[in-house]
């Protein structure tokens, strides 16, 4: 083993892992991300915690992923590479450590034009790749990035981002090689509605074995309704959401949407723990943590395992 | 070139309000070229100061002078005859332009354009940025297209999650740097050498060691 990460020992076992996120709250309201946690907390193996998302101020993921911690859970921190330097990171990255967190993501960031402060300056001093390379050599070398030893080095679990969906398709898997020869540990994808394109991605990942050498984590996302799968479709960056989406929720009146998403989701999970190369799922239920446990029980996945 | 443009018209007069002799100075290189600061601007701007200054039932004194490079203390030097005769003197050079003014002449001298960036002509009337000066090129290793400058995020190893139909998750109007340097290197047959990893920038080149300089021993 690499770290303590309850990730990394389920997935070692050769568990299909499952995580989710909380999204911390836009101000110090610590209870409620131990009510979002609380509601996720028996059906995953690591809880993720934002980073900013959307390029919008909120509680840190380090201080809502301290919280977690505290609860006697496992977080998953996030960290953007939009809104630190190179020294901010690893001082985070030795606090976060410090406070108990041993996994994190590395992610590039919402561009600052999303959120509600616009004027910032986005700092994007490394990139995704180069922050995985910095947080795997802390770990395995106890070296800064500057090339200092490190006295007590944090042992990170460390993941990444991948969006099979993104222009162009025909990188997406060169793109995954490079964060894999940086050290990568495991990958949580985008969101997946087009499971064609998906698995036409992950047959690439396969056939050049990288697969072995990363646990990817599908994405799941519920549709809550029809507008927000529109919402998914028109306005969200490297979103693929097919038209059959679209129509089967089109197909069910405005109450049944919720839980037509739900079995959606669960269709897409079922088909997907039968593609290989798929170490896990991330479910991504948007404000709908409390329905999560649905998707982790209907796709067979509960109990998790004790590690 | 270094691309610039006109500020507004009423920031100019905030600036020159107190004064009533005005130099106002042209440069004859980049803002030039992309009409923002050359001798038929300095015309431009002349008038509408003037006729402003009517407006107000004022009158003022412009001399207008468009010299050759702004940014070079030998053709700054030119003005060197006005300036006992006015009380300020406004540049519509790039910001190079107006701090060698303002380093040679004990005058107030304001700028009358923002300068913007490094760009090239894309088409007539149309400049985009291609270049951040980053001080340690490496268009050598991404087709000849920079991803420091036309990324919006600066990434060094490939494209983000946000790439929509070939264009950044900012707006449909940019290109994505990396969506543009991948069809570059497929079209060249070099497809392979977008997994070499690029190491995460040493920036002090770029900027990030403090103000640049160059000293080339064998001219200075």
């Amino acid at each position: 083993m690499k770290t303590e990460s309850r990730l990394e020992k389920v997935l070692a076992a050769g568990h299909i892992a499952v995580t989710s996120e909380v999204g911390p709250p836009r101000g110090c309201g610590v209870e409620i991300v131990k009510e979002k946690a609380n509601m996720i907390k028996d059906h995953v193996d690591g809880i993720n915690v934002t980073d900013n998302q959307t390029a919008m101020v909120r509680m840190s993921s380090i201080a809502g992923g301290a919280i977690i911690k505290q609860m006697g859970l496992d977080p998953i921190i996030q960290m953007v590479s939009r809104d630190r330097n190179r020294l901010a990171m690893q001082a985070d990255i030795i606090g976060a450590y410090s406070l108990g967190i041993n996994t994190m993501l590395c992610l590039s960031g919402d561009h600052p034009k999303f959120g509600d402060h616009p004027t910032a300056k986005p700092v994007y001093d490394i990139d995704s790749v180069n922050m995985i390379n910095m947080v795997k050599n802390m770990r395995d070398e106890g070296k800064f990035q500057g090339g200092a030893d490190i006295k007590n080095p944090p042992k990170m679990f460390v993941g990444a981002a991948a969006n099979p969906f993104a222009d162009p398709f025909e990188l997406r898997v060169m793109r995954l090689a490079k964060k894999v020869a940086a050290g990568v540990d495991f990958i949580q994808t985008q969101c997946i509605f087009n499971l064609d394109k998906f698995e036409e991605w992950m047959q690439g990942v396969v056939d050049r074995g990288l697969h072995e050498k990363v646990a990817i984590l599908a994405g799941i996302t519920p549709m809550k309704s029809l507008g927000m799968a529109r919402y998914m479709k028109n306005k969200v960056p490297g979103m693929d959401v097919p038209d059959e989406v679209i129509k089967r929720l089109e197909g069910v009146s405005k109450e049944q949407q919720p839980e037509e998403g739900i079995k959606m989701a669960i269709e897409q999970m079922e088909r997907l723990k039968e593609c290989k190369g798929v170490a896990g799922f991330h479910i991504m239920a948007i404000e709908w943590e409390e329905r999560v446990h649905e998707l982790v029980e209907g796709a067979g996945l509960y109990p998790r395992p004790q590690v | 070139m270094i691309t610039a443009e006109q500020k507004p018209l009423q920031e100019i007069i905030g600036y020159i309000a107190p004064y009533d002799k005005i130099l106002l100075v042209g440069c004859n290189e980049c803002v030039t070229v992309c009409a923002a600061g050359g001798r038929k601007e300095v015309g431009l701007l002349a008038s509408a100061l003037h006729l402003n200054s009517l407006k107000q039932g004022k009158t003022i004194d412009i001399k207008e002078f468009t010299l050759e490079r702004q940014c070079d203390p030998e053709y700054v030097e030119e003005i060197v005859s006005y300036i006992g005769d006015v009380d300020a003197i406004v540049s519509m050079a790039c910001g190079c332009g107006v701090q060698t003014i303002a380093s040679r002449y004990n005058v107030p001298v304001f700028p009358a354009v923002n300068t913007k960036f490094m760009g090239a002509s894309i088409s007539q009337g149309v400049w985009a940025e291609r270049c951040q000066g980053c001080g340690d090129c490496m268009l050598g290793i991404t087709g000849g297209i920079c991803p420091v400058a036309r990324c919006s995020k600066s990434l060094l190893n490939g494209p983000c999650g946000g790439t929509s139909a070939g264009q950044c998750e900012i707006s449909a109007d940019v290109d994505c740097a990396w969506r543009l340097i991948w069809e570059r290197l497929v079209e060249l047959g070099i497809q392979d050498r977008y997994e070499e990893l690029n190491a995460a920038k040493d920036w002090r080149p770029a900027g990030g060691g403090g103000p640049r300089k160059i000293i080339r021993e064998d001219l200075a």
